[in-house]
């Protein structure tokens, strides 16, 4: 069997695509932390984004991050994601896999999604398409030149089109839905590829509050199986999901803990409402 | 009267005293000229300069002018018409069409070339034996080395004693005498001309048998000693010229640069019709010389600086009217502004075509642009270059002043750094974009100012730019002046540098290869603003 | 079944197919239930799209020889210089639609393209130079400009151009080498937009001047031409032409339904998914890279094909068609006809030759004007191209 083979033989065994199950190359979790940030730091031009940051995910963890604009929280999304490399400091994923080391794609085939700020979805493909690309397979381009939708696949798509509740727009291109719809389009792309971390940036900028109640409920669901960090500054939102929150502030951690305990802390406020 | 036609009817007079007395030319040899064999020839050019008799000057221009003939066996000259006989002066009663004219080939003009100095050598007039020594000191024949000897112990004046020294130093090279060999060896290390490398270079190299091509060691020390002092020489005006054409290769590209970095550095636009708003600014440069020649010849040499506010508004006006017609149409839309301005150049290009025709026109110095200062050896720095590095510098100057001393350059950098902020704070974008357009092609224009005063003036002109122009602002880095001067007179100087080593066409492409490397490093170009990735 | 899988198998294939919007309900019913997303060839083009690329394959192969094979004054008799025409402009549009596949598709703007073409004609024109044999001006076995030169031998990178299987490697490898080379730096460092197409046109300029040189061993100026035979058929001959041109056609033909069925395969989205939001892709765990890479050598390539076919026809190569100028008319071939459709590219390259060969004789003036408000025309009011104009096409 060959490798490929395996891959797509791990992916077609579950047909909801969400569960989390083991695979080949599986991330070391044994320690209980799926995401590691030492001593991190970013500069650019002398401005420290990122300064010496450190920070740990468990697994299954739903993390919420918030903070000031500037606080360095996109940054830290591009180091873990291969964006930007760091100039000092190092970044892991499990035990075993060296983040600094890895391009996005990379990244992104160890287990690692990322919604943006901005809703990016490719405007001239259809829901359904956007859906399909997305999907955990072999993503070579030799495969994808031969590539062909089996059912199996296909009932996952259409699974995932229900869930992000865009079934009747699935024929429709992605630059036709509205902001919210984009936005849960994106969600539903990242989950198609079954990543076990979720780094998700505003994601419920521009809902209307049904979809934010609904993506609150969603993003519940999902922890446990898979781990997710969430950048918001939608306070009733991260109080709403939020099991630990961590405040950045001028590229470092200020504050980490329960939501009532950091909305509680001196210097929490003093950053948020200035001296 | 003036001074000079007077003492030029004196020479006159003299000659015509002068000439009967002189002694007869050696008839053989005058016959010789006109040989149909041209080994003949040089023969009797050389054995007429060996003899030394100032009569045959006339009959040597003759022969190089090609107004020597053969009739009836006997050699003539034809003079507006007049046939006169070569040898007595005496007139030849046969019309002109029955002479044959003689011919000659390169070699034989050249051995004319060598043979009039030689004989000009005995003229009165400093200047002309000083001319006339320095051409001998470059191609000096065997057969004048008695020639060359006279002179010298007649000679006073120092400059042309040693020139005259060389001139036989460079025979005296190829002596039998391996004494005499050393003397010229060490004679020639007091030049400063490359043809003495040669020439020593040569005493030092080695035969295919092995030994030396010089067989005396003496003789090989001395010239190694004087080919350092000719190196050492040599080397300071070469590297000083070299760096020279750098700079001034240097400050042509960052005239023709400098308008893109403002509309494609500062602004974004991709215009492909650049170069043809230099080629806008050279032919306004071309007009408004013809204007002088026709309305104020006397002072015409003052065009070029009339030139350049008028260079400057004809393509800063045709800049406003691209931004406003087309490209503000195309903000944003990087790919299409690219297409539609290359279709203005070529449009702008016919239309040269249509106006001044497809040929190059012609845009001279003025008097003081012309020639050039010596700075040793064969090195000359040309005013042109000079005053082209000078108003490159005043441009950047005033760009930069204008960037950020003035309203404008102020609105400029707010527009370009957050469009929508600034259009909310009350900044009128429109009209900043089509100030700051107009502003860059302006620059273009100024540009073509410069350019048509090195280079030829074609409806192509600008095309030859394009590419170097956009290198120069994508390797200083986007929307930096710094960045871009450096950059341009960084590739100027690699380019000439390279020149002597590679070639100029494959110096080129050397630094355009190193151009695509060195983007792979730094792709935001050598002054890199690195910022955080805007997209989300 | 649930209604988007219906309309799924309609949505990329159908808009991308202009001529046959009208057929694409029934076009649907006809689909069977099992089909999967590569397009099997039957459906690559409609029953229509099929029927004009038929009608044309019939045309070039079977009609053109026919009309050839009558004697030059019957009034059905296709002469040698419409043969000629209309080869030259099938090698355009196949230079057109290497330029669509990269540009269209992967949102690429090449303003280097010509230094394919003139590459893949430089590698035929090699083998061509050498079917001279001594019949040259000088009746050596080298080529006149090398006599001139005073070369005695052939340099070394002219060893093996007497075998025409040598050429046809180097026509593929040659532009593709270059392009995988180049494109491997360029996409490394992410140059794109912009960057990239000022870039290639570098590039091209670059080997445009050294081309130019004499000593590079190329012809110079006056680069290839006087070839006498291919494969041993002189070419001065009709039926050496007509066949030039049925193989011409035949690679068109060929090169528009791989073409299509490239862009109809996953591999196509991909490509659209780089072009919409490249950083998506990326994070979405596709290696952008190589799929540009894949896609910009495999342009290259095609374009060197076109240039092969283009030398032998036109009995010409020189290094003008290295200058920028050359690269970026092909630039409004494409956007003429509409990007990201593959037709509209092929119409625009026929109709800007046709147009150029009709102005050039007739009004060699205006043609300057005309493609300049053509480049400035197109993209200002039809930035979809003719195809875009029929109000089908989609979006690039």
């Amino acid at each position: 069997m060959s490798a490929r083979d395996a891959l797509l033989d791990s992916v077609s065994g579950d047909a909801t695509g969400l569960a989390h199950r083991s695979r080949a190359g599986e991330v070391d979790v044994s320690h209980g932390a799926i995401l590691y940030v030492d001593g991190v730091t970013v500069s650019f031009d002398g401005f420290k984004a990122l300064d010496d940051l450190s920070l740990t995910i468990d697994a299954g963890e739903l993390r919420c991050i918030i903070g000031p604009n500037g606080a360095g929280k996109t940054t830290m999304m591009d180091v873990i994601t291969g964006r930007t490399r760091p100039d000092a400091g190092t970044a892991f994923f499990g035990q075993t896999i060296d983040l600094t080391r890895l391009t996005e794609p990379e990244i992104a085939a160890v287990g690692i999604g990322r919604k943006f700020q901005k809703p990016s979805v490719f405007e001239n493909l259809t829901v359904f398409e956007n859906l399909e690309l997305a999907m955990r397979v072999d993503k070579g381009v030799w495969t994808s030149l031969f590539a062909r939708l089996d059912s199996e696949q296909r009932d996952r798509i259409a699974a995932m089109l229900e869930r992000v509740a865009l079934a009747d727009r699935a024929d429709a291109p992605a630059g036709r839905l509205s902001h919210g719809q984009k936005q849960w389009l994106e969600i539903g792309m990242l989950l198609m590829q079954d990543p076990q971390l979720l780094l998700l940036d505003e994601p419920v900028a521009g809902m209307t509050d049904h979809e934010t109640e609904r993506t609150a409920e969603l993003f519940l669901s999902l922890a446990g199986a898979h781990s997710l960090v969430v950048v918001e500054h939608d306070m009733d939102f991260v109080a709403r999901i939020a099991r630990k929150v961590t405040v950045l502030h001028e590229g470092r951690v200020l504050a980490e803990g329960p939501m009532d305990k950091v909305q509680a802390d001196e210097r929490v406020i003093e950053v948020y409402l200035g001296r | 009267m003036n001074r000079n036609a007077w003492s030029r009817l004196l020479c006159l007079l003299a000659l015509i005293v002068v000439a009967p007395a002189a002694p007869a030319l050696d008839a053989v040899a005058v016959r010789q000229l006109a040989a149909d064999d041209y080994e003949a020839m040089v023969a009797a050019v050389n054995r007429l300069a060996a003899e030394g008799d100032v009569a045959a000057i006339p009959l040597l221009k003759a022969l190089q002018d090609g107004v020597l003939g053969v009739v009836d066996d006997r050699v003539v000259v034809v003079l507006d018409g007049a046939v006169s006989d070569a040898l007595t002066g005496a007139a030849v009663g046969v019309a002109s069409e029955q002479v044959e004219a003689v011919m000659v080939n390169n070699r034989v003009r050249s051995a004319v070339d060598t043979a009039l100095a030689a004989l000009r050598l005995a003229a009165p007039a400093r200047d002309t034996r000083l001319a006339a020594a320095a051409e001998l000191a470059a191609s000096a024949d065997e057969e004048m080395l008695p020639l060359l000897t006279q002179a010298l112990e007649r000679e006073r004046d120092p400059a042309v004693r040693a020139l005259l020294t060389l001139a036989r130093a460079s025979l005296d090279i190829k002596n039998p005498d391996a004494a005499a060999r050393r003397a010229a060896a060490v004679a020639l290390g007091e030049s400063d001309r490359p043809a003495t490398r040669q020439l020593l270079l040569a005493l030092l190299e080695t035969q295919p048998g092995g030994g030396f091509v010089e067989p005396d060691a003496a003789v090989r020390a001395a010239a190694q000693k004087s080919l350092a002092e000719v190196d050492s020489r040599l080397m300071i005006p070469r590297l000083l010229g070299n760096l020279f054409s750098g700079l001034s290769l240097g400050s042509v590209l960052l005239l023709a640069a400098l308008g893109l970095a403002i509309t494609f550095g500062l602004m974004g636009i991709i215009n492909m019709a650049h170069g043809e708003l230099i080629m806008i600014g050279a032919y306004t440069t071309f007009v408004v010389q013809n204007l002088f020649r026709v309305h104020l010849p006397g002072v015409f040499d003052s065009y070029v600086l009339a030139a350049i506010p008028a260079a400057f508004l004809v393509s800063a006006l045709v800049g406003v009217a691209l931004e406003r017609g087309v490209i503000r149409h195309l903000y944003g839309r990087p790919l299409e502004t690219l297409l539609a301005t290359w279709g203005i150049s070529l449009i702008l290009i016919q239309l040269t075509r249509t106006i001044f025709g497809a040929q190059n026109v012609e845009v001279v110095n003025p008097a003081w642009l012309s020639g050039g200062m010596a700075i040793g050896g064969d090195v000359v720095l040309p005013f042109n270059r000079m005053a082209i590095i000078a108003f490159a510098a005043l441009v950047v100057l005033a760009v930069w002043a204008l960037l950020n001393r003035t309203r404008l350059g102020l609105n400029v950098r707010a527009v370009t750094q957050n469009r929508t902020m600034a259009d909310c704070l009350g900044v009128p974008t429109p009209r900043v974009d089509w100030m700051t357009f107009g502003l860059g092609s302006g620059i273009a224009g100024l540009g073509g100012v410069a350019l048509s005063q090195i280079g030829n003036v074609g409806p192509d002109l600008g095309q030859s730019y394009i590419v170097d122009s956009f290198m120069v602002v994508v390797l200083g880095g986007v929307g930096q002046l710094a960045g871009t001067v450096i950059a341009a007179i960084g590739l100027g100087e690699v380019n000439k540098l390279l020149e002597p080593h590679t070639g100029a066409v494959l110096g080129k492409i050397l630094v355009l290869v190193f151009i695509i490397l060195f983007i792979q490093k730094r792709p935001q170009g050598l002054f890199a603003l690195k910022g955080r990735s805007a997209e989300g | 079944m649930k209604p988007y899988f219906a309309s799924l198998r309609s949505s990329w294939h159908m808009k991308s197919k202009p001529y046959f919007a009208s057929l694409r309900s029934s076009w649907r019913n006809m689909m069977p239930d099992s089909a999967s997303l590569p397009t099997p060839l039957g459906r690559l083009f409609g029953p229509r799209g099929w029927l004009i690329l038929g009608g044309f394959a019939a045309a070039a192969l079977i009609a053109v020889p026919l009309s050839r094979l009558l004697p030059p004054e019957h009034v059905l008799h296709l002469s040698d210089y419409y043969v000629l025409l209309i080869g030259k402009i099938m090698c355009y549009a196949m230079l057109a639609l290497a330029m669509d596949l990269i540009w269209g598709y992967a949102g690429i703007l090449s303003l280097g393209h010509g230094l394919f073409f003139a590459l893949g004609g430089y590698s035929m024109g090699m083998y061509l130079m050498r079917g001279i044999g001594t019949e040259g001006q000088y009746g050596s076995h080298l080529p006149d400009y090398m006599v001139f030169l005073d070369w005695k031998e052939f340099p070394w990178y002219w060893a093996g151009s007497e075998y025409f299987a040598l050429a046809l490697l180097k026509i593929l490898l040659v532009p593709g080498l270059l392009a995988f080379v180049f494109g491997w730096f360029a996409f490394r460092s992410r140059i794109k937009g912009v960057y990239f197409a000022i870039i290639t046109q570098a590039l091209t300029f670059a080997f445009m001047l050294l081309f130019f040189r004499n000593d590079t061993g190329f012809g110079g100026n006056n680069g290839f031409t006087d070839f006498k035979r291919i494969l041993g058929y002189p070419l001065a001959e009709a039926s050496t032409k007509t066949a030039l041109f049925m193989v011409t056609a035949g690679f068109l033909v060929l090169m528009l339904v791989g073409c299509r069925w490239l862009v109809t395969s996953k591999l196509g989205r991909v490509l659209a998914a780089i072009r919409d939001a490249e950083s998506r892709a990326m994070f979405s765990g596709y290696k952008t890279r190589d799929y540009k890479l894949f896609v910009w050598t495999l342009s290259a390539v095609l374009a060197g094909v076109a240039g092969a076919l283009y030398v032998p026809q036109v009995g010409i190569i020189n290094p003008s068609e290295m200058s920028p100028a050359a690269s970026i008319e092909i630039a409004i071939w494409t956007a003429i006809g509409g990007r990201g459709t593959l037709v509209g590219p092929l119409i625009g390259a026929g109709a800007v030759n046709a147009a150029k060969s009709w102005l050039t004789v007739s009004f060699a003036e205006f043609w300057l004007y005309f493609l300049g408000a053509l480049f400035i025309l197109v993209t200002l009011f039809l930035p979809r191209g003719i195809i875009g104009l029929l109000g089908r096409g989609r979006r690039p």
